[in-house]
């Protein structure tokens, strides 16, 4: 048995603007165990970046945590003293941005910051510290680390900048590497580099890892158990096969057919999501997700939203429909297409063409040639 | 003169191919001495038929954008000729010009850079019919009402501007501006790549839709290779400049010639976790190379895994041939050898 690294327990991150207050993370629970892989699936704006943020308790103003626990080890991060939290922040669990660019100080020297990194925290003195540094852009496959520690960021291509800032993270041997879209700025070809590094890392040192993504074939190449987020809440949660091969949550089943495969030839229309994401300052009543769900009845518009429910081993999922109770028909609505015939037959019609004398001069139009 | 130049053009009717590209190349000068240049697009012969959706796909710096600049006349060519419809488009000039750029239009990639902040959505939808002096003024009007509710916008948000959309409805309206002319040819640049996973099936259910009512030529440039398989009947492959392979979207899958298409397509994870687990990527070495200096012979040998280094792969240039299947072409001295 496993044990738990991490456990988020009705987590609560509200930000508190002129607008009103906007329920980023609202009553979020789950739990991170030791050594294995969790991705967490959603939106922009689902806020699955304000639950890492909120983790390292790194909640931008006006955001504050408002309510719940944050147990790392059975420690509350939420009532760590600055002391604390420093040491927590970078010792036991690091962070990688998703823009590698941003992330290093353009004026200091890639060796310097990850050093940095770990004299910061006196886990290391710099004497050991700095050998340290090319074993580490070793580990995470820079060539020539040797002379690439002497480099500026700008030196650095955007693959070997993300490997650098793994590095960084890696450093003081964290226990958990939240990664925030990780590859999301990189070329596919390093994607696959940089997939197959983490993919080795876990293996390799153990390190418990917390995919924030939008890309699902991501979390179906690196994570084991998936948490799937929409409007501040955990709206799906179970272990990664199970959740892709009967997704119950209108939402996931949404998300995992709006995205083409390249292993398919095409067979059927996207399923497309209609509207945006809710404003999270007025959210919608009942379930969250009704406006823009395809299988909505009348009881998500009126009744609270529903708890999660158990619908498989391990797997939890908050709806009232539920996939399984879809007839198949039905799912073709999702692809129905929004284009308007009446306005396309409009648009066709040809339509008298003015100042002729301009542009009409030794021409063949489109029609006229026929 | 001019029933001499109108000649090719009306034989052009019954000509599958809409858009020929020969022999392009587009080098940006880097200045200093030596006459260094970026060589961004270094030779690409392409052919784009009548109705089908041309997919285009590379690494970032390969050139794919250039290139579609280049069709689309946006950029002047270094050499070689872009032929649309029976008409060579660097070569004419003025009215002729200007009667084939209403003929082919551009969905950019990034929809907050792509619209004007200062013009209403009316006048972004509007100024392309005033530029070519479409209809009435109360016809423009009205057909940029039907343009929105096309595109599944309401008609009424003629007056609104840019920012008052989100990113998905900005795309829609790029893509409306592109349609209003009534274009036969449509270049998208990453169309979805900025937008949100859900918003992204709505753009490209939208570009299928539109294509099938208004029987539109794409030429659909991505780094997203799944989704450029699942709007593309065939597929070409960019490197460094050149393409590398053309083929039909289910032959480049199921047997690339290419050495590099082989493993872009394989770097792709799938949405499927018991796929994957049965998967291994072939994970390239290194990156692409500066397009100022690129490798000798084939371009992609230092980071080939096939390649025969010191051989014939450092030292000549393959040519785009026939390998494989039927309408495939690769360039690669050892197609299909791995």
């Amino acid at each position: 048995m496993a044990q738990t690294l991490l456990q988020v327990e009705d987590l609560h991150t509200q930000f508190f603007t002129s607008r009103g207050v906007v329920r980023a993370v609202d009553g979020v629970t789950f739990h991170v165990d030791a050594g294995e892989t969790l991705g967490v699936v959603g939106e922009s704006g689902c806020g699955k970046t304000i639950t890492a943020l909120s983790i390292l308790r790194l909640v931008p103003d006006p955001g504050r945590i408002t309510s719940g626990r944050i147990l790392f080890r059975g420690k509350d991060v939420t009532k760590m003293t600055d002391e604390e939290i420093r040491d927590f922040r970078g010792n036991d669990v690091a962070m990688i941005f998703q823009d590698p660019m941003t992330s290093l100080n353009p004026v200091t020297k890639v060796g310097m910051q990850i050093e940095e990194a770990m004299t910061a925290h006196e886990r290391f003195t710099e004497k050991v510290a700095r050998p340290r540094v090319i074993e580490l852009l070793k580990r995470v496959r820079v060539p020539a680390a040797e002379s690439r520690v002497k480099d500026y960021p700008h030196q650095f291509s955007g693959g070997m900048r993300q490997r650098a800032m793994i590095a960084m993270g890696l450093s003081n041997e964290p226990d958990l590497l939240i990664a925030d879209e990780p590859t999301t700025a990189l070329d596919v070809t390093v994607q696959a580099q940089i997939i197959q590094l983490m993919k080795q890392l876990n293996r390799e040192l153990n390190t418990a890892m917390m995919l924030i993504t939008h890309n699902m074939a991501l979390v179906a190449s690196l994570c084991q158990r998936i948490i799937v987020m929409y409007a501040g809440r955990i709206v799906e949660e179970g272990p990664v096969e199970q959740i892709f091969r009967s997704p119950q949550h209108p939402y996931t089943w949404s998300l995992l057919r709006s995205v083409p495969r390249v292993d398919e030839a095409r067979k059927d229309r996207l399923v497309s999501i209609k509207g945006m994401p809710p404003d999270l300052s007025h959210p919608p009543p009942g379930c969250k997700f009704h406006p823009r769900c395809p299988f909505v009845i009348d009881k998500c518009k009126v009744d609270p939203e529903p708890q999660l429910e158990e619908v498989g081993v391990d797997q939890v999922a908050r709806c009232w429909v539920l996939m399984r109770n879809v007839k198949e028909e039905s799912t073709e609505v999702a692809k129905q297409s929004a284009l308007s015939k009446e306005a396309a037959e409009k648009l066709k019609a040809p339509v008298g063409e003015l100042g002729a004398g301009e542009v009409g001069a030794g021409e063949v139009g489109r029609g006229a040639g026929g | 003169m001019q029933a001499a130049e109108r000649a090719p053009l009306a034989g052009s009717r019954t000509d599958p191919v809409l858009v020929r590209v020969s022999g392009v190349y587009k080098h940006f000068p880097v200045g200093g001495f030596g006459g260094l240049a970026v060589r961004a697009v270094d030779g690409v012969d392409l052919e784009i038929r009548r109705g089908e959706t041309l997919g285009l796909v590379g690494e970032s710096g390969c050139g794919k954008s250039t290139l579609a600049r280049l069709i689309t006349g946006l950029l002047p060519v270094t050499a070689g000729s872009i032929v649309f419809d029976g008409q060579d488009v660097t070569r004419i000039r003025g009215a002729r010009l200007r009667r084939v750029r209403r003929r082919m239009q551009m969905i950019f990639q990034d929809p907050f850079a792509s619209l004007d902040p200062r013009m209403t959505v009316g006048d972004i939808l509007q100024e392309p019919l005033d530029n070519f002096s479409i209809g009435t003024l109360r016809e423009r009007r009205k057909r940029v009402q039907e343009l929105l509710r096309l595109v599944g916008l309401n008609p009424n948000f003629t007056n609104r501007y840019p920012h008052e959309f989100s990113g998905g409805q900005r795309q829609r309206i790029g893509i409306a501006r592109a349609l209003s002319v009534n274009p036969s040819f449509i270049v998208c640049d990453e169309p979805v790549s900025a937008l949100d996973v859900s918003i992204q099936a709505q753009i490209i259910n939208l570009l299928q839709d539109l294509q099938r009512e208004f029987q539109l030529t794409y030429l659909f440039i991505a780094h997203d290779l799944a989704v450029v398989r699942h709007l593309s009947d065939r597929i070409a492959v960019m490197y460094l400049g050149k393409v590398v392979e053309t083929a039909d979207r289910n032959d480049i899958y199921d047997k690339p010639q290419h050495p590099y298409t082989k493993a872009l397509l394989s770097s792709i994870p799938v949405p499927d976790p018991m796929v994957e687990k049965g998967r291994a990527p072939i994970t390239l070495k290194g990156e692409i190379p500066s397009p100022v200096n690129p490798p000798s012979g084939c371009r992609f040998h230092p980071r080939c895994p096939i390649a025969r280094v010191p051989g014939v792969c450092s030292e000549v240039e393959p040519p785009l041939e026939p390998h494989g299947a039927v309408d495939q072409v690769a360039a690669c001295h050892f197609a299909g050898q791995f």
